[in-house]
């Protein structure tokens, strides 16, 4: 479609990598919203080119509907604004649930689906809307039964005047659709976060990683039924905490990334056994590992250990203004063969979508 | 792209035309196209086009449409394009009853735009206009790049709405060009008939070069003044006068060729979607519809023309009011004798006991002769002048609304019949569009742009305005200014390429070419 251009144009503006000049006039909202109880509001971007127009108070409309004088209107106030419904109206805040934002990540992406591995292990409940009842929630009405029903019913008493045909419901007639639980096998998923919280993780770098793990866990959250996460914190000893203390830890000291691989060998082991889950770990670090022999160690450990088991392993090295930042070179020297193992650099928020890209494009 | 029309469709859109055109209804040969999802987005995103030049707002729009229906916020049913042949298309999902709501509606759609003298300057092969646009500024864009023509276009599209939607039934500029005043020619003098002995004293020679200096100043002015009056097509102004490159003065020729092929339909919204909704409702429910569809063709239609507090469905309001003309001029409640009855008895029964004769209601009747009439000759504006009563916004239970500071929000404030006609008028007239003037070309003789708001009682957006005169000048080249009107003082707001600035307007401020009444 010859549309695509322009709305990758429109993307790319959106998304800062060109047009400069365009920054000031993008309406944005933020990228992570609220995730508690699971609702989010994002708003849809855009771009306000400047025009000459009224200012604030203009902020008057016409209406229709009840109401005194002095009674607020409700809805967004939005009257016959200019042009209709057509103009001056760029942001629409739209609830969404976190799987449909987890929706719009993935075709953003053009992220394929992920093919569950290994044996279904649970059923699990699920509602389906596949019948109809005589009581219910009025949102559930079915409309056109019960039009039919009291129709039937009005020209069987002779109610209905064909001149007037005025349909009034009463509470025999309605009908409402209703929902069977059925059961469902499902694959199951863990993902395993670590990180490096030593001296060289600064606040910055942990803002980045928390974003990162929030479209990690949305994506694969819309992909598997059950899903846990788990959390393992690093310097120089590893540690299993929970998602709190994950993003909030701040230690000093040495980094020794291999005691986190360990840890979550250990984890992995005793819990999730490989052909039981699809199990997913993810490592964040600046890479400035403490030594070469280390490095190496990691290595070992990853290739005969981790990989075997899991679905994929990911790395996301986050730009600091100390260290080498060497553990991606090490990876890509020793572990190139390993198709299972992806690396992204993460240096601004900009860099999230292409490394959550990088991530899940494979669709393991 | 488009699907094969199914044969069942077809059959039903010639059907369709033969009930509208027994109606009365006059229009252009009418193309359907059925179109999935995506496609219909697109096209809707293009403002109706199967082809637009390359520009991201239309990426932008389409990603707004797109979320819309996903998310189940809105549907497009229908879309129609002013041209001759008439374009309409069809979304490939929807069942037959909505595809003949949709062609009945899109017929009176195209009745509309045949004869609608707001559109009788309209470019009727705007399809193929629209085509040939994109291919020049796609040349443009390949000459000179994308980020140069976008950056161009975008600051075109600041200024779109500087037009003057009226201007296109106006001749007289054109024909008002004078040649250029030739300096060295001598200006006419009075000269009284004199023997020669006596002319030195009939015609004395200090009177002589007096005269002589005030013509001479007073051609200087009239020809420096530039424009000769307040000019309201302000993208014609600068495109006449602006220092541009030839592709440039093409792109913003097309950026206002398209906003003026555009701006009749926002003249005419309203009684547009009210007459194409009054016919879809007439024809589907005589001729249209089976048993079986009924119920879904009344969910449907009255999803369309549902009203939700704080907002103002163009539909709705289009549909009531042409059938309150028609009833009122079936009922003679028009007219002198009725204007002057205030007994809300017998004005209530008007017409009841003397119906004039032959009276019918329907097809013939004066009613429909009526709205007929007021489909041919009104726009938004002047519909809602003529024929809004109160008992009209009674029965519509309108009401005015206004931002409370106070709490917030938006809150009713009033029922009165006056407020609400004029709030109306207000947000109608000129699109709600400031109104904004060129007062000089030649401001302080430095070749300064000079733009004035005409107040009409609401102030400009002060940030909005200081970015769009960027834009201005972009175009401009030399310093730009504008007068407006903010909290009830004059101010000059200027950009001068680097530096914005506003000040108060007092008498150290030179006046401009044409200057502004307060």
């Amino acid at each position: 479609m010859k549309i695509r251009t322009d709305h990758q144009r429109f993307r790319q503006i959106i998304r800062g990598k060109i047009r400069e000049d365009l920054r000031k006039f993008l309406t944005r909202g933020e990228l992570l919203g609220r995730e508690g109880k699971r609702i989010i509001s994002i708003p849809v971007r855009g771009i306000d080119i400047p025009h000459f127009r009224y200012g604030d108070n203009s902020d008057a409309g016409v209406g229709s509907g009840e109401g005194k004088p002095g009674d607020p209107v409700d809805g967004d106030g939005e009257g016959l604004g200019p042009g209709g419904t057509q103009e001056g109206h760029h942001i629409t805040e739209v609830e969404v649930s976190l799987d449909e934002l987890a929706d719009i990540l993935g075709e953003e992406l053009q992220l394929p689906r992920i093919k569950p591995r290994g044996k279904h292990r649970i059923t699990a409940e699920r509602d389906r809307y596949s019948g109809i009842r005589q009581s219910g929630p009025e949102s559930l009405r079915h409309f056109r039964r019960t039009f039919r029903r009291a129709l039937r019913r009005q020209l069987i008493s002779g109610a209905y005047d064909p001149e007037n045909p005025r349909i009034i419901f009463e509470r025999r007639d309605k009908l409402y659709r209703s929902w069977k639980t059925v059961l469902q096998p499902q694959s199951n998923a863990v993902i395993v976060y670590m990180m490096d919280v030593s001296g060289s993780m600064g606040d910055e770098q942990k803002e980045l990683v928390r974003l990162e793990a929030f479209w990690i866990d949305a994506w694969l959250r819309r992909n598997y039924q059950g899903i846990e996460s788990r959390y393992i914190v690093h310097d120089v000893r590893a540690a299993e905490v929970d998602r709190e203390t994950f993003y909030h830890l701040r230690e000093d000291g040495g980094t020794r990334i291999s005691s986190a691989f360990r840890c979550s060998r250990e984890l992995l082991e005793n819990n999730y056994p490989a052909q039981e889950w699809n199990i997913y770990l993810f490592h964040f670090s600046d890479g400035d590992n403490s030594s070469e022999s280390d490095s190496r160690e990691c290595c070992k450990i990853l290739t005969e250990h981790l990989l075997p088991a899991c679905n994929m392993f990911g790395y996301c090295q986050v730009a600091s203004a100390y260290g080498s930042g060497n553990f991606i070179n090490v990876l890509h020297e020793h572990l190139s063969d390993q198709e299972d193992v992806i690396t992204t650099r993460v240096n601004t928020k900009d860099d999230i979508y292409d490394s959550i890209k990088a991530f899940f494009s494979k669709g393991k | 792209m488009p699907a094969v029309l199914s044969k069942e469709i077809s059959e039903w859109a010639a059907r369709m035309a033969e009930h509208a055109r027994a109606e009365g209804l006059d229009f252009y040969d009418t193309i359907f196209e059925v179109l999935s999802y995506d496609e219909i987005n697109q096209v809707a995103a293009y403002g109706g086009f199967p082809q637009r030049y390359p520009h991201w707002r239309f990426g932008m729009e389409f990603e707004r449409l797109r979320k819309q229906h996903t998310y189940g916020l809105g549907k497009i049913y229908e879309m129609v394009i002013n041209n001759d042949p008439c374009y309409a298309y069809l979304l490939a999902d929807n069942p037959l009853v909505d595809q003949k709501t949709v062609i009945a509606h899109v017929y009176a759609h195209s009745d509309f735009f045949k004869n609608n003298v707001w559109f009788s300057q309209a470019n009727r092969r705007m399809m193929d206009e629209m085509a040939n646009h994109a291919t020049r500024l796609r040349r443009y864009v390949e000459r000179y790049g994308i980020e140069e023509v976008e950056q161009f276009i975008d600051t075109c599209l600041s200024l779109e709405n500087l037009i003057d939607a009226h201007s296109q039934f106006m001749r007289r500029q054109a024909e008002r060009k004078q040649p250029p005043p030739d300096k060295r020619e001598k200006p006419k003098l009075t000269r009284y008939p004199a023997k020669a002995y006596m002319d030195r004293y009939i015609n004395p020679a200090d009177a002589l070069a007096a005269e002589e200096r005030q013509l001479r100043e007073a051609a200087q002015y009239s020809a420096g003044k530039m424009p000769a009056s307040p000019w309201r097509d302000v993208l014609l102004f600068l495109l006449e006068n602006a220092p541009l490159e030839d592709w440039q003065a093409d792109v913003l020729a097309t950026i206002r060729e398209e906003a003026y092929y555009f701006a009749p339909q926002g003249q005419t919204k309203i009684m547009n979607e009210g007459w194409a909704s009054y016919w879809h409702s007439t024809i589907m429910t005589n001729y249209g519809l089976n048993d079986a569809e009924l119920i879904t063709y009344c969910e449907h239609h009255s999803g369309t023309l549902a009203t939700s507090p704080g907002r103002l469905n163009p539909y709705k309001l289009g549909i009531e009011l042409l059938r309150d003309i028609e009833q009122r001029w079936n009922t003679g409640r028009y007219g002198l004798e009725y204007d002057r009855c205030d007994h809300m008895e017998e004005r209530r029964n008007w017409g009841q006991d003397r119906a004039p004769e032959g009276r019918v209601v329907g097809r013939g009747s004066p009613g429909r002769e009526k709205i007929f009439e007021v489909r041919r000759i009104y726009n938004d504006v002047t519909f809602l002048d003529e024929f809004l009563t109160p008992e009209f916004v009674d029965e519509q239970k309108l009401y005015h609304y206004r931002y409370d500071p106070a709490t917030g929000r938006m809150v009713v404030v009033s029922r009165d019949f006056e407020r609400i006609k004029k709030q109306l008028l207000f947000m109608l007239t000129n699109h709600a569009q400031p109104f904004i003037y060129v007062h000089d070309g030649n401001y302080r003789n430095r070749g300064e742009l000079y733009l004035g708001q005409k107040h009409v009682g609401v102030d400009l957006d002060i940030k909005y305005a200081t970015e769009t005169l960027k834009a201005l000048q972009r175009l401009w080249g030399r310093p730009v200014h504008l007068q407006a009107i903010i909290d009830d003082a004059p101010l000059l707001f200027s950009y001068d390429g680097e530096q914005s600035t506003q000040q108060h307007i007092d008498d150290a401020i030179e006046a401009p070419a044409n200057v502004i009444e307060k």
